[in-house]
């Protein structure tokens, strides 16, 4: 009512920690002094898979400002990591790649350290290696972690309806393999932390992860200390992208080196460690059988995939979870069977990463939903909205689409992007003379956007105070990692209490301070925090609009709070600064607000995957247009028409910048990236040829946003901060088929790659040779 | 270990002396030796241009310039550019237009942007792209970082 007119909702809100990151002010972890701190560097494996026979450190330890050299055996109490707890931080007995932390030292300078690691021997005595999950399955392969016998580290199975059955109502089955290779985050700002001990042995950690109340608990357990005395303060991160969501070896080791020499320690990565040493996306064999009737409605689907790994089990491997959503309830199909294996390799380990498996199983899903309507001679538009799902829906596998804009996704970005006319013409030219062909693909996504019920639940707390000034401090559970999450949480308060952006400070990186929250991941920052966020000023606002009714003698409900003034109908009865101090001064202003958001009750999913994972769910439809030069294999992408919804645009400024950058990170999945494994070992390791995409080749970017108005959402909106990345390859593909009448099956697309499949040599595949 | 060399030279408008490695490199000396730690380290192979400084005007990567090479030269890093007129321009627009996202690639194409509109003044959208290849942005996409230079420019005019 009586902030009508002011709202910020919508509106291009600049980020609050900007100015400081364009004038260079910004601290990141690698900017931080701890005084008196000692630098710290790993001795990593040099053997793929080998037993340690010894570790000779006598030699490093002398060389001086040297202040420790520590291995597995002088930290007996270190305890498993990860989310299979199958590694220890330092390896004992064995190591299983080549990224493997065998010894660490903490001294005076960084090439102190580096010096010292240098004077490390160790003896290792090779064992046999496993460089693909084809040699890890095979009878008789050596096994890689006890208790896993055949080396599969998780496996996942979801069924709906009877296969069988919808296979034999089918008019047309289709069957692929599709292989997909490793990518990596390649955050800007490289790995870090600081770790310090006071005297009476509390842990301060300086640490760039995503979900510091849940490490909190882990290093608590590690060091045998009440999780109370730890406390994680996040510095502004230069990047995360689901790459800080595990506990990985180097912040483990750097609290060591610091209890051991009772300094602080400084850890930092060196570029070439980041590539070696950080998470990546898995490679996935994913084989899709799929069917559907002569009208185009889709019968079944079958999916078989296999995960890499690598030697150690990280969130990579749980990306099932998201990967069977999209095979089941992306498309209305009846019958449904999921099937993945996750399997221990020599390679580096796998982590969780933008889109978590959505960008592979997408990439199959949507390839089969172009062949398939080609098969029953049906426009590729047409045969997605016949199975588009619809609002109300509640899919087999649980998910209930209580908003789903998907079908105006569909339409908008076909629209948009003028799909189906150049479809047709694209198609014209297949047999022209001009050796260079234009395509245009299509593909869309669902993924959740109402945050995750990975965990037993999925909150996020609220302090607010709203001092004596009229000034709010926010104080949140969920950190921001560049990804704009303070902005607009800020901007949510200020729009229940009507006040302008200047008003709130936000502190979010203190766990001494900031309430609990699970953690930044599955798109949930401005659906869970932000519901917390607006509980709280909300309580804020009943408590200053009470106070003001009894002072003035009015009922409650003729007030509001707008542009820094308590209104009473229309009229300016207080301005909020004074009348907040009179409160203050008062015996019962009480101005400090709590709230916690946990996303509400539904069915959660059971051991066989049914029910809902989400209180929302994000939708996209994204064309990609491309140009392939035959000759050359090079596929240049000429501009993607994203259509997204996203419940309500809340910082259209924030929303454009993590779209666009999104579709970047996809284009680049699909075209330039890739990181080369070969026998275990990294092989590119540095910028120059693992291919990050510059500006000259971005693409022109149309994006228009569905506004569904979520019911349980922020003023409205859903998640968005994964979709965008999810099915720019699978469109891609789809443009490079129409384009060229070749489909290909693995990625990347890089020039040789697709040269290969356009010439027919044999592809070369981007991993090892696996099935 | 490497002897050690006098240099002089002139950084963000002040005369400095230094004794420095013959090894070190200008990213280091700038960061461990001066404490300004706006220049960024992300790859110390020339690769990503999260370390861009002006040296004698023109862009560089302090990664891979020894601090030694410094002597005798001017100097300007993400601190000195910011404070100039050109350089409070491009923050502004840098922030309008929503061109930092995480923002530890920002300072070095604070840079590399201060020198595109010093020396091409008219520089449109595909010379800006051409102008910022060799600073990689994980986060932006970079529109929105070619739609602030192009800003900051158009308030030149
Ligand atoms: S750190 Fe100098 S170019 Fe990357
Ligand atoms: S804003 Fe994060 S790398 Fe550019």
């Amino acid at each position: 009512m009586g902030d009508i007119g002011s709202s910020l909702i919508g509106k291009r809100i600049p980020k609050l920690d900007a100015p400081d990151k364009a004038s260079g002010k910004t601290r990141y972890i690698h900017d931080l002094e701890a005084p008196g701190a000692l630098h710290a560097k790993i001795l990593r494996s040099t053997e793929v898979h080998a037993r340690i026979v010894w570790i000779d450190t006598a030699a490093a330890k002398r060389l001086p400002g040297v202040h420790a050299v520590i291995t597995a055996a002088d930290v007996p109490w270190q305890r498993p990591i990860g989310v299979a707890k199958d590694h220890l931080p330092l390896k004992t007995d064995r190591v299983r790649s080549l990224r493997d932390e065998v010894a660490a030292v903490a001294a005076d300078t960084e090439e102190i350290a580096e010096e010292a690691l240098k004077l490390i021997k160790v003896h290792y005595e090779p064992l046999p290696v496993l460089t693909t999950t084809d040699e890890a399955l095979a009878p008789g392969a050596p096994q890689l972690h006890e208790g896993h016998a055949n080396n599969v580290a998780m496996t996942f199975d979801y069924a709906q309806g009877d296969v069988a059955q919808g296979e034999a109502q089918s008019d047309v089955v289709i069957e692929d393999v599709f292989r997909l290779h490793y990518v990596t985050h390649c955050c800007m700002g490289v790995s870090g932390v600081i770790a310090e001990f006071d005297p009476g042995g509390s842990l301060l950690l300086y640490s760039n992860t995503q979900v510091p109340f849940l490490h909190k608990r882990e290093f608590a357990e590690m060091l045998g200390i009440d999780p109370g005395r730890i406390r994680i303060i996040q510095p502004p991160i230069g990047g995360g992208f689901g790459s800080k969501l595990d506990v990985y070896p180097f912040e483990p080791i750097a609290i060591f080196l610091a209890r051991i020499t009772g300094r602080p320690v400084k850890l930092l990565f060196t570029r070439e460690e980041e590539f070696l040493a950080s998470p990546t996306r898995q490679p996935v064999v994913l084989k899709l059988r799929s069917g559907c009737k002569k009208d185009g409605t889709l019968t079944f689907r079958t999916v078989e995939t296999v995960h890499d790994n690598g030697a150690y089990t990280s969130w990579g491997a749980t990306t099932p979870f998201v990967m069977m959503q999209t095979v089941s309830s992306l498309y209305r199909v009846p019958h449904c069977k999921y099937h993945t294996a996750a399997v221990y390799t020599n390679n580096p380990y796998a982590g969780s990463f933008r889109g978590y498996g959505n960008l592979q199983a997408t990439f199959a899903v949507e390839a089969h939903m172009d062949k398939l309507a080609e098969a029953v001679g049906m426009d590729l538009l047409a045969f997605r909205l016949k199975n588009a799902q619809e609002p109300g829906e509640v899919t087999p596998q649980g998910m209930h689409f209580k908003t789903c804009g998907f079908k105006q996704c569909l339409t908008t970005a076909a629209e948009r992007s003028d799909f189906v006319a150049k479809q047709a013409a694209n198609r014209a030219r297949w047999r022209d003379a001009n050796p260079v062909k234009r395509g245009i693909g299509i593909a869309s996504m669902l993924h959740v956007g109402g945050g995750a019920k990975i965990y037993p639940s999925d909150g996020c707390g609220t302090i607010l105070k709203v001092d004596d000034f009229a000034h709010v401090t926010l104080i949140t559970g969920a950190s921001e990692i560049g990804q704009g999450s303070e902005t607009v949480l800020a901007q949510l308060v200020c729009e229940e209490l009507g006040l302008p952006l200047s008003a709130v400070s936000v502190v979010n990186n203190d766990t001494d301070i900031t309430p609990w929250d699970v953690g930044v991941h599955a798109s949930r920052t401005t659906f869970i925090a932000g519901n917390s966020a607006i509980g709280a000023a909300r309580k804020a606002k009943a408590k200053i609009l009470a106070a003001a009714a009894a002072k003035a003698g009015v009922p409650v409900e003729t007030l509001s709070l707008s542009q820094g003034f308590v209104f009473s109908e229309n009229k300016k009865l207080f301005e909020l600064g004074k009348f907040l101090r009179g409160l203050h001064f008062s015996d019962r202003a009480e101005l400090v607000m709590t709230t916690f958001y946990y996303e509400p009750p539904s069915k959660h999913q059971d051991k066989q995957f049914k029910g809902d994972v989400s209180a929302a769910y994000a939708w996209a439809t994204q064309a990609c247009e491309v140009e392939v030069d035959t000759l050359t294999g090079i596929v240049r992408l000429l501009k993607v028409t994203g259509a997204h919804d996203v419940g309500r645009v809340l910082n259209r400024l924030g929303i454009e910048g993590q779209i666009e950058g999104g579709m970047v990170m996809g284009m680049g999945y699909a075209l330039t990236e890739n990181l080369v494994v070969e026998n275990c070992t990294v092989k590119n390791p540095n910028f120059r040829d693992y291919k990050l995409v510059t500006a000259p080749e971005m693409p022109e970017m149309d994006i228009s946003f569905i506004e569904t108005m979520d019911g349980e959402g922020p003023q409205g909106a859903k998640g968005v901060g994964e979709a965008p990345a999810i099915c720019m390859a699978a469109a891609i593909a789809n443009a490079i088929y129409n384009a060229t009448g070749t489909r290909i099956y693995a990625l990347p697309f890089t020039p040789e790659n697709v040269y290969r499949a356009l010439h027919g040599a044999a592809q070369a595949p981007a991993w090892g040779k696996a099935a | 270990m490497s002897a050690n060399c006098d240099i002089e030279f002139t950084l963000n408008g002040v005369k400095r002396q230094l004794s420095v490695p013959a090894g070190m490199s200008t990213l280091e000396m700038l960061r461990e030796r001066l404490g300004l730690r706006g220049t960024k380290y992300a790859c110390g192979e020339g690769e990503c241009g999260a370390c861009t400084i002006l040296v004698d005007g023109l862009t560089l990567n302090s990664c891979l310039m020894f601090a030694v090479d410094c002597d005798g030269r001017e100097l300007q890093t993400v601190e000195g550019v910011a404070a100039s007129e050109v350089g409070a321009r491009l923050r502004d627009a840098f922030v309008a237009n929503g061109a930092v996202q995480c923002g530890f690639c920002t300072p070095g194409l604070m840079v590399q942007a201060s020198h595109v509109i010093e020396h091409n003044p008219g520089a449109g959208a595909a010379e800006i792209r051409r102008g910022i290849e060799g600073n990689l942005c994980r986060c932006t996409g970079y529109k929105k970082i070619i739609e602030a230079i192009q800003a900051a420019e158009q308030k030149n005019g």
